[in-house]
């Protein structure tokens, strides 16, 4: 399943710092970061439980860029 | 400027006063009143990186740049250079308040570009116009559209005339005019009357939404160089620090162990130096920016790429396949010659279109078009149609024929030979020949300088695809300039033709195919890159496809390529230039010729310079 949620944040290296973060969630199978757009598309893994995923995908992005945001 | 930005902004203003005011005081050099009055603005501009940089470190990141400026600052003030100290700080915010601002505002500039999203729609509702959000209204229902706004949603008119702007569409600035029973599209702008028009689609579903879905979408799919920086990024700040780790410590070291003056001082500078150029923050804004500028703007020009890896291979485009109807030629039937034997054009051309009447074949079509008035059907009886043959019938007192050279056969008169591009219709009358009608499919007005200008863009080989005869092929590719053509064709073959070529070409060679979307989906994504023209209201089209022309110009595949080639040559000039000068900057620091504000200006004016310069991509109407 996939989804796209709004984001925001300042530097195009932190967006690219978060799409590693949220790749690296598990239940995440693939995701990307368009910075321009302010926009992450996350691939869930099957089975997945969305919601608890992207609290965890927030928490671990929040780690690398205490400033971002994830509009879930 | 947004708030965060305004209070930044406030900030460095703030700091950058107090600096001045301190410089000007008569403080004694390293005095601890100085360093004292210096904290001032420093923490004033620094406060948040500092904040920031120590979260990091909790949360084990430590190469970020924050941790980076406040290392390389804290050193600074703690050797003594309080200016420099402050400088880092204060030019790096400005280069972050910089980088924000322009990236805002060119997401503002591209969404501008890109201004087709109605805002709301005037729906029906028992004669009464309602102004409500295009979201909400329903397929079918009856929607008022005044001069001057957007239509929101797709229909069909069924009420008014009117003429359209399509050019924030198709890039082109023709405008259309429609009538009743004509498909309007959501997007374009309403000039001149009040249309009524009968939606057909859902608002999500509509020409508009989708356009936009697919451009902002776009730079979602990343180009190898864009991949290329991110991973640069991930490698050249954790070795950049290391080396300043290095510089730090080994040479005072080599220089004590050999019984030289260690300078501590001196190497730790230097070191400070390296950090401040280990941000990779030029290349990592300029190149994203830079193919979203490049989308923005080739969509400007009714040219939508699918992504930035698009842009990137359509700028090695080197071999052009091409479909023959409806992408090189009009793909619309008409009657391009008479010539008569022993009777006028207009005779014959009248008697043909009568004995034609009854038919509905393209063909039947064009020639009652090329007649051009009503045809009095009672002059014509015994109509009949001999398949494969053509026509036969009574038109007042002559007997037609019309058809092709086995039904004159048939008849028993000899037909002129012609060669030429289309399908010849010989016309008898009783047992007479009285000459032929030429009829074609014709070139588009700009296909022969398409091809043209897609050499010049760099295609080495161009190729046209179709199922028609070897001879009308033939002369298309004659009149046309075209390397290669292969003819009758049939839509599988047209895969394994775009198959072999592509096991021809060389490996960093990108082919394209370029087809109206209509029957060649399969083709579209079996090529490196599939472009789909004349796609306005195609949906298949625009699924199928890598590129979408929105009008059905073949000029614009030259200029697609053109505004790939453009992007690309900035986005390597970004990365060349931001890597060289910080190499260079590294380089020199190492050695102690660059000092602290040569290496500000490799961080921040790199990075300003590089984002000036990604805009440029957005500008390429004249490429």
């Amino acid at each position: 399943m996939k989804k796209t949620y709004k984001i925001d944040v300042d530097c195009a290296n932190y967006a690219n710092k978060m799409e590693q973060a949220a790749k690296n969630t598990a239940g995440v199978a693939d995701a990307t970061v368009n910075f321009m757009a302010l926009k992450m598309n996350v691939e869930f893994e099957e089975g997945a439980d969305v919601k608890a995923v992207m609290a965890e995908v927030l928490a671990n992005c929040k780690k690398v860029e205490d400033d971002c945001e994830i509009f879930i | 400027m947004n708030k965060k930005q305004k209070k930044v902004l406030y900030r460095i203003i703030a700091a950058a006063l107090m600096m001045i005011v301190l410089l000007l005081l008569p403080l004694e050099e390293k005095s601890i009143l100085r360093f004292i009055l210096f904290l001032l603005p420093y923490f004033t501009i620094g406060y948040d990186i500092l904040r920031k940089a120590f979260k990091g470190i909790m949360n084990k990141q430590v190469f970020d740049e924050n941790f980076l400026m406040a290392v390389a600052t804290v050193g600074a003030m703690a050797l003594g250079e309080y200016t420099e100290g402050v400088a880092v700080m204060l030019f790096y915010q400005i280069g972050e308040l910089f980088q924000s601002y322009a990236v805002g505002k060119s997401r503002r500039n591209i969404s501008a570009l890109m201004d087709i999203r109605p805002d709301f729609a005037n729906v029906m509702i028992d004669g009464v116009v309602t102004k409500v959000d295009p979201d909400e209204v329903e397929v079918g229902s009856e929607i008022i559209v005044q001069p001057g706004e957007k239509i929101p949603i797709d229909g069909v008119v069924v009420d008014g005339t009117s003429t359209l702007d399509t050019a924030a569409l198709t890039g082109e600035s023709v405008p259309r005019s429609v009538k009743p029973s004509d498909e309007v599209i959501s997007g374009c702008i309403n000039m001149s009357g009040v249309i009524k028009v009968k939606t057909t689609k859902e608002f999500g579903e509509s020409t508009a939404s989708k356009i936009l879905d697919l451009v902002e979408n776009a730079s979602s799919k990343k180009s190898k160089p864009e991949n290329f920086i991110s991973k640069f990024a991930r490698i050249y700040t954790p070795v950049v620090c290391y080396a300043a780790v290095g510089l730090a410590l080994l040479p005072p070291v080599v220089s004590l162990i050999i019984g030289l003056e260690p300078r501590w001082g001196q190497w730790v500078y230097r070191a400070l130096t390296f950090l401040v150029i280990s941000c990779p923050c030029a290349l990592v804004i300029s190149i994203p920016l830079t193919f979203f500028a490049g989308i923005g703007g080739a969509s400007k020009e009714g040219v939508l790429v699918k992504g930035s890896n698009y842009l990137d291979m359509l700028s090695k485009a080197k071999i052009a396949v091409m479909d023959k109807t409806g992408t090189l030629t009009k793909g619309v039937f008409k009657v391009t010659e008479i010539v008569p034997v022993g009777i006028t054009k207009e005779e014959l051309l009248e008697k043909t279109a009568m004995a034609e009447v009854y038919s509905n074949h393209p063909i039947s079509k064009s020639l009652k078009e090329a007649y051009g008035k009503p045809i009095n059907t009672s002059r014509v009886s015994d109509v009949e149609e001999i398949s494969g043959h053509g026509i036969k019938a009574i038109v007042g007192d002559t007997t037609v024929n019309v058809g092709n050279e086995k039904l004159m056969a048939n008849v028993g008169v000899e037909p002129a030979t012609v060669v030429a591009a289309g399908t010849v219709i010989h016309v008898a009358f009783d047992d007479k020949y009285v000459g032929y009608i030429l009829i074609s499919d014709e070139l588009k007005p700009t296909s022969k300088s398409a091809i043209k200008a897609m050499k010049q863009a760099g295609i080495r080989a161009t190729v046209m695809l179709t199922g028609d005869s070897d001879k009308v092929a033939g002369i298309v590719a004659n009149d046309l300039g075209l390397d290669k053509v292969y003819s009758q064709l049939l839509p599988a073959d047209k895969v394994t033709k775009v198959e072999e070529l592509l096991a021809d070409k060389n490996e960093n060679e990108q082919l394209i195919f370029v087809g109206d979307g209509i029957n060649d989906a399969p083709v579209l994504s079996r090529a490196d890159i599939g472009i789909a023209m004349g796609a306005l209201g195609s949906d298949a089209a625009i699924e199928a496809a890598d590129v979408v022309l929105m009008d059905d110009d073949p000029m614009k595949i030259a200029k697609a390529i053109n505004i790939a080639k453009k992007c690309m040559r900035i986005v390597y000039e970004n990365i060349y230039f931001a890597i060289g000068i910080k190499v260079a900057c590294l380089i020199l620091g190492a050695i102690g010729i660059a000092n602290m504000w040569l290496a500000i200006f490799a961080d921040v004016g790199v990075m300003v310079l590089a984002v000036l310069n990604a805009i440029r991509a957005l500008r390429v109407h004249n490429v």
